[in-house]
């Protein structure tokens, strides 16, 4: 087994047997001629029937990868008609009285030189196709065949660099991969693996000598990888990965854009999880509904100092405007003695999980709280937002916040400042929240429950320590008698309950969800449409 | 003689595709038009030097037009620019 490291331009994985495409290079040979012209009128007739297979390259390409990719082949017909680089063949021809082949090869060879030199990666990129064309010279000087490469089963290409003429000759259908030991992110191989998503890798250091056709590979575009002679373990995890590749894919493709419905018409909100801007694309790509958590904390962690009213207030905008209307669920500050951040000055704590953290930091600590507060009423002019709070245990808590919203509101409206006061919502995952749902159900205006501290919490379980896994159960029914025990307090009082913890994204529990009146599942973007499909087969 | 100024706009510059089209039109007129850009020229019917001149987004272009038929190739050209680059 052998690893070798490139630069994925495509993500995903496949696996298959390589073809090795190895430039057979045509040694093109410089021959002294007799007859300059009937050297040149061999050049003539070369162009002419390269710019007719062009021409069929830009038919196929056109049907196969799109308007836009299948245009280099006219720009490849120009090169032919190209004044500097035609007078620089018929020069040498007629000055030195060489034959058209090796002409035409110098010349290439000279102004894909100039090209290279280029500082911009574009044209740099664009030296490749001069090549292309002159090697296509080159063949139809010699008389050879344009030839179509085909496979018999799903392969793994693998070459130095693919000119755009060769990627376009392949047969797609039984490809599953690109390597190439050259090439960048602007590379024909680049973009015609986007167009056909499939993996690709660039700039992979391999000797392709020492390769033979037919060797397995793993071809992993998530971590830049390409596996040779994988050993059994590793194909064994890498045909998993595929499966779910394969099986993502199929689920998007049918459920994209449909409801999450159960066969009854009853509709449950699914939303992401994510934990930074950076994740919203996979949210969106997933058909997100909304985002049910976003965890503020990548604000304030791994920096020297608290981030900025203004530098929350851009975050959460730019969150709130690539949802385009759609729910934002953020919640505040949820930060402890496991979660540390320096500049906060935290004690080390004996027992963390119940200790200083959430939303005990921001009551002991209002000025943290209350510059997030403004950044988020700020932000909220910008879509549908709502605020949850997390780690409430008691009524008294949601005054003291509810207070320190009031004076946020004050100071904003006495400055004049533009805001919106978004939805307010609890999260429920400690048992004596649980207990008194039904208060807090008056107060507030959704509840969104935390399964993995209320587990945490109810079992007395540290989460933390591996020793106690066996009696981590997130299946005990004493959280499922909670959790019922929240959804019929929240009825009561009109207000609507989600799940935003692990247990959410259990595949096996969702239908059990759903006839517990569940409204909403907030779940990581991957599990989105895994568990549309559940719902939409429950009666 | 007719002459104009032009800023890229275009986030690739002066890449194949422009450059081609650009060809085409070219050849269309009998006058000889003159690409300039950061002190090299290029003429217009040659593509591989309109290339080679490396116009990126930002950068100006200096377009010279003289001949018979230069007020409608210079239309033709500014119209260009405008619409691809």
């Amino acid at each position: 087994m052998r690893y070798v490291v490139g630069k994925s331009v495509y993500k995903g994985i496949a696996m298959g047997p390589c073809a090795v495409l190895k430039k057979d290079g045509h040694q093109v040979k410089r021959r002294r001629i007799t007859c300059k012209e009937s050297e040149l009128e061999r050049v003539r007739q070369a162009i002419l029937r390269s710019k007719e297979q062009l021409q069929r390259l830009y038919d196929k390409a056109l049907v196969e990868v799109g308007e836009t990719s299948a245009a280099i082949f006219e720009v490849h017909q120009m090169m032919l008609e190209d004044q500097d680089y035609l007078d620089a063949i018929h020069n040498m021809i007629e000055t030195e009285m060489i034959n058209a082949e090796y002409a035409v090869a110098v010349t290439g060879d000279n102004f894909s030189e100039m090209f290279r030199a280029m500082d911009d990666d574009y044209m740099k990129a664009r030296g490749t196709d001069i090549i292309d064309v002159s090697e296509r010279l080159v063949r139809n000087l010699i008389g050879e065949e344009d030839s179509d490469l085909y496979f018999d089963e799903p392969t793994v290409v693998i070459a130095d660099d693919l000119t755009p003429s060769e990627t376009v000759q392949m047969d797609k259908e039984k490809i599953i991969a690109f390597v190439t030991v050259h090439g960048s992110a602007n590379s024909h191989t680049a973009i015609l693996a986007r167009i056909m998503n499939i993996p690709a890798l660039v700039g992979v250091d391999i000797e392709l000598d020492s390769l033979k056709n037919g060797t397995m590979a793993i071809v992993d575009g998530i971590e830049g990888n390409l596996i040779l002679e994988p050993d059994e373990a590793t194909c064994a995890k890498a045909k998993d990965k595929i499966l779910e590749q394969r099986e993502n894919e199929m689920l998007l493709q049918s459920l994209k854009g449909k409801e999450n419905v159960t066969l009854s018409g009853r509709k449950i909100n699914v939303y992401a999880n994510i934990g930074n801007v950076s994740d919203l694309g996979y949210a969106i790509e997933n058909d997100a509904g909304g985002i049910g958590l976003f965890r503020s904390e990548f604000l304030y962690l791994g920096k020297t100092d608290f981030p900025s009213e203004d530098e929350q207030y851009q975050a959460y905008k730019q969150v709130l405007q690539t949802m385009a209307g759609k729910k934002v669920i953020v919640r505040t500050l949820d930060i402890g003695a496991d979660k540390k951040v320096d500049y906060l000055g935290l004690a080390h704590e004996e027992n963390p999980a119940l200790g200083y953290r959430a939303i005990r930091i921001c009551l002991m600590q209002p000025d943290i709280f209350k510059t997030q507060l403004r950044a988020l009423f700020r932000a909220a002019i910008y879509g549908d937002m709502a605020v949850m709070y997390p780690m409430i245990t008691s009524v008294k808590e949601v005054e003291r916040i509810f207070a320190i919203v009031d004076e946020v509101k004050k100071e904003l409206d006495e400055q004049g400042v533009c805001y919106a006061v978004p939805k307010q919502g609890v999260m429920i995952e400690t048992p004596a929240a649980v207990m008194i749902s039904d208060q807090l159900a008056q107060m507030v205006d959704f509840f969104s429950i935390g399964t993995n501290d209320l587990t945490q919490y109810t079992l007395a379980v540290d989460r933390q320590n591996e020793m106690l896994d066996e009696f981590y159960d997130p299946h005990h029914t004493a959280i499922f008698k909670m959790i019922q025990m929240v959804i019929d307090n929240a009825h009561n009082a009109g207000k609507w309950v989600g799940i935003c913890g692990e247990l959410g994204a259990d595949l096996s529990l969702t239908e059990q969800f759903v006839r517990m009146g569940i409204d909403e599942l907030s779940v990581a973007p991957s599990m989105i449409l895994k568990l549309r499909k559940i719902i939409r087969q429950i009666q | 003689m007719k002459k104009f100024n032009y800023i890229i706009k275009d986030e690739v510059g002066m890449h194949a595709r422009p450059a081609g089209l650009l060809v085409s039109l070219a050849r269309n007129y009998k006058s000889k038009i003159l690409i300039e850009v950061k002190g090299k020229v290029a003429d217009a019917t040659r593509l591989m030097s309109l290339m080679c001149l490396g116009a990126k987004s930002g950068d100006e272009v200096v377009v010279t037009i003289e001949g018979e038929d230069e007020d409608a190739a210079c239309e033709a050209v500014k119209t260009f620019f405008l619409d691809n680059l």
